[in-house]
């Protein structure tokens, strides 16, 4: 099974027409999703190699029935058509975009949590989502995934997302979902989200997590891990040798309190029980141990 | 971006926070005509982009145009923690009679904004956050909701912020809140706050740093970008738009997305080397991007060895491999490249490479055995 998609999700793109939007929406299709509408208000009822555009995303919903829509719109427009896909009554919205402000992401995550409380942010700036064999969401090269599970994925970053996926189908392991939650600092999916997810999911057998330098959410993730969830779970850090970032006044500190280096976080996992990797090629190993392969 | 302490007063300025009134200057010239307009006492303050300047010496009270001639001549010049001071502001000295702490940031764990405020500003506030946590008073603020001037009215009060000095510490945190929002800030912090002989609330010093994603609706921001502290390798990646920093190992270092490049650093790190920079091609990368990439590192003295390592999503690995044949005819290179190369188009990438191979130019199959190549390069 799967978490957030499958093979019936319908996708409606925003910002198809865009040559990004164009290039991925349509790499998605080919991959099997279910493309089934674009959005742009000034080209409706024309289409990209046939797939149907639609002034809003209420009118694709309609006329389509999906329930899940993938942003493609530069950063400027992102605040705008995340709120409208919400209002339209879309229930899983997957943001690619990079380069989002702090407080459109704080803004809209807030207003969709209230007003919306049935739908689902992934991203900004993340690679999407891919449930082999079923649905690609986003810009993960679909050819390096396997299809039949049992291990579930979620990380931080992109390339780091795609190198795990490599690990894994080199050593036949498939996945169920692969969920790239992003680095931005208000993720509208969480860590614990897909470990929520994936601990429920009786097809995934076992998780990879993949964190970064910065914030709390992998010390958050871990004290999930201690209490609810009872797959193996492996674990990489990426930063360990990086440079300190840019520090954010007191005002950072205080909130950090000591969190967000590479070493609090693995220690934090490792205490939790979480098989923690010194490096990403040490992953699939790690993975085929726990899963006694 | 984090902005220089007098850039940050005018953006407090802008908002109506009162601040002291200054100049901002560069020579001991200028300095002695902003004191003698301004009237004494006057604060030499150097402007730099990191803290500690009162205990390096970049702080002084001066009463007397001597004064002022003096301590500018002093403080122009010096290295505070590897900065040089360049700028001097020069401001109206406060009498001050009680100092608070201030700050809006965002609260990634509780997705929403936090306002921090506390009684017992103007010393270490990361000590009173240690040593005392119930003398900072913090409150959450819904983006959407705002900050109620009721609310504001109540964190005052938690704070214990003295009656007299209330009224105007409420006034001024809302406008530090509108401040915060409209000029999207990730961080605005006053320390100290501070509450004068004669009655009045007011921002003596003032750290603004910006969300750099958010210039597309900024413009002014660009007179900001002038006085950022780069180095010379800094400055022409930035110019180059590549996301690079600068540090002090041999092995220079090139990948794709900010988790792979980290992860190279990482693992160079764990087989014995290190990493002269990080270097993000971002997605999508094309061979030009590749090209001006290995120019950068290549401008690099420290640098024995590169590291390309590559995994394509976006990125295609034939353009990363034209790429690297671009830069070897452009630039007589100094030290040798190993690459790797794996995702969209790595086959592709491999065969373009492959007649190219030499000891100047080798190809890993994987990220480990290519930072393994790399750094017995840099050490042979």
């Amino acid at each position: 099974m799967s978490i957030f998609v499958n093979a019936d999700t319908k996708v409606i793109y925003q910002g198809l027409t865009g040559s990004q939007g164009r290039f991925h929406g349509l790499r998605n299709r080919d991959y099997g999703t279910q493309v089934v509408a674009g959005t742009n208000p000034k080209k409706a009822g024309t289409d990209v190699d046939g797939v149907p555009i639609y002034a809003s995303v209420a009118d694709a919903k309609e006329a389509t029935g999906a329930t899940a829509s993938c942003i493609f719109i530069p950063a400027p427009g992102v605040k705008g058509a995340v709120i409208e896909a919400a209002e339209a009554g879309i229930d899983f919205i997957v943001v690619i975009t990079e380069g989002v402000p702090a407080h459109d992401e704080a803004w809209f995550y807030n207003e969709v949590k209230r007003s919306y409380p049935n739908c689902q942010i992934l991203g900004p700036n993340c690679p999407g989502i891919i449930s082999p064999g079923q649905c690609n969401i986003g810009i993960t090269p679909g050819e390096i995934a396997f299809t039949g599970g049992p291990v579930g994925i979620v990380a931080r970053s992109g390339t780091l997302t795609y190198q795990a996926l490599h690990e894994l189908t080199q050593r036949g392991i498939g996945q169920t979902t692969c969920v790239g939650i992003g680095g931005d600092p208000v993720p509208g999916t969480s860590f614990i989200d897909c470990l929520e997810r994936f601990e429920a999911d009786p097809e995934t057998g076992g998780i990879i997590m993949i964190g970064e330098i910065g914030g709390s959410a992998e010390e958050e993730a871990a004290a999930f891990i201690a209490d609810n969830v009872t797959k193996p779970v492996v674990a990489y850090i990426a930063g360990q040798t990086a440079p300190p970032g840019k520090k954010m006044g007191h005002a950072g500190a205080i909130v950090s309190g000591g969190k967000g280096t590479a070493a609090a976080k693995m220690d934090a996992l490792t205490s939790a029980g979480v098989a923690v990797v010194a490096n990403p090629t040490e992953i699939g190993a790690a993975m085929a141990e726990a899963l006694n392969r | 971006m984090d902005l220089l302490e007098f850039q940050g007063k005018q953006v407090f300025a802008k908002y109506d926070i009162p601040v002291s009134e200054g100049e901002a200057v560069t020579t001991v010239d200028e300095a002695v005509a902003a004191g003698e307009r301004l009237g004494y006492p006057v604060v030499v303050k150097a402007q730099v982009h990191t803290g500690g300047r009162g205990k390096a010496g970049g702080v002084k009270l001066a009463t007397n145009v001597d004064e002022v001639r003096e301590h500018a001549s002093n403080i122009l010049g010096l290295d505070i923690k590897g900065h040089i001071v360049k700028i001097l502001w020069i401001e109206k000295a406060s009498d001050i009679a009680d100092e608070y702490y201030a700050s809006f940031t965002l609260d990634r764990a509780a997705k929403l904004h936090l306002g921090m405020l506390s009684a017992e500003g103007g010393v270490e506030i990361e000590q009173v956050a240690e040593e005392n946590p119930d003398a900072i008073a913090k409150i959450w603020v819904d983006p959407v909701t705002g900050l109620s001037l009721e609310q504001c009215r109540n964190w005052v009060k938690a704070a214990n912020i003295p009656e007299a000095a209330q009224g105007g510490a409420v006034d001024i945190l809302l406008k530090l809140w509108t401040a915060y929002n409209e000029e999207d800030a990730d961080l605005v912090e006053i320390n100290p706050l501070i509450y004068t002989e004669d009655g009045r609330v007011h921002a003596l010093d003032a750290k603004v740093t910006l969300d750099g994603n958010a210039d597309f609706r900024h413009p002014d921001w660009e007179a900001y970008e002038a006085t950022q502290p780069l180095d010379g390798r800094e400055k022409m990646a930035k110019e180059l738009g590549l996301n690079y920093i600068g540090l002090d190992g041999t092995v220079g270092i090139i990948g794709n997305g900010a988790g792979l490049v980290m992860s190279t650093l990482d693992i160079v790190n764990q087989v014995g080397g290190s990493a002269a920079n990080f270097l993000d091609v971002g997605g999508g990368a094309d061979a030009l991007v590749l090209t001006n990439a290995i120019e950068v590192i290549n401008t690099d003295e420290n640098v024995k060895a590169i590291l390309i390592n590559i995994f394509g999503g976006i990125t295609r690995c034939d353009e990363v491999a034209n790429g690297v044949l671009a830069a070897l005819e452009r630039v007589e290179l100094k030290s040798p490249i190993v690459i790797r190369l794996d995702g969209t188009n790595a086959e592709e990438g491999r065969a373009i490479l492959a007649e190219h191979l030499s000891d100047t130019l080798q190809a890993a199959p994987t990220m480990l055995e290519a930072a393994q190549r790399a750094v017995e390069m840099a050490s042979a």
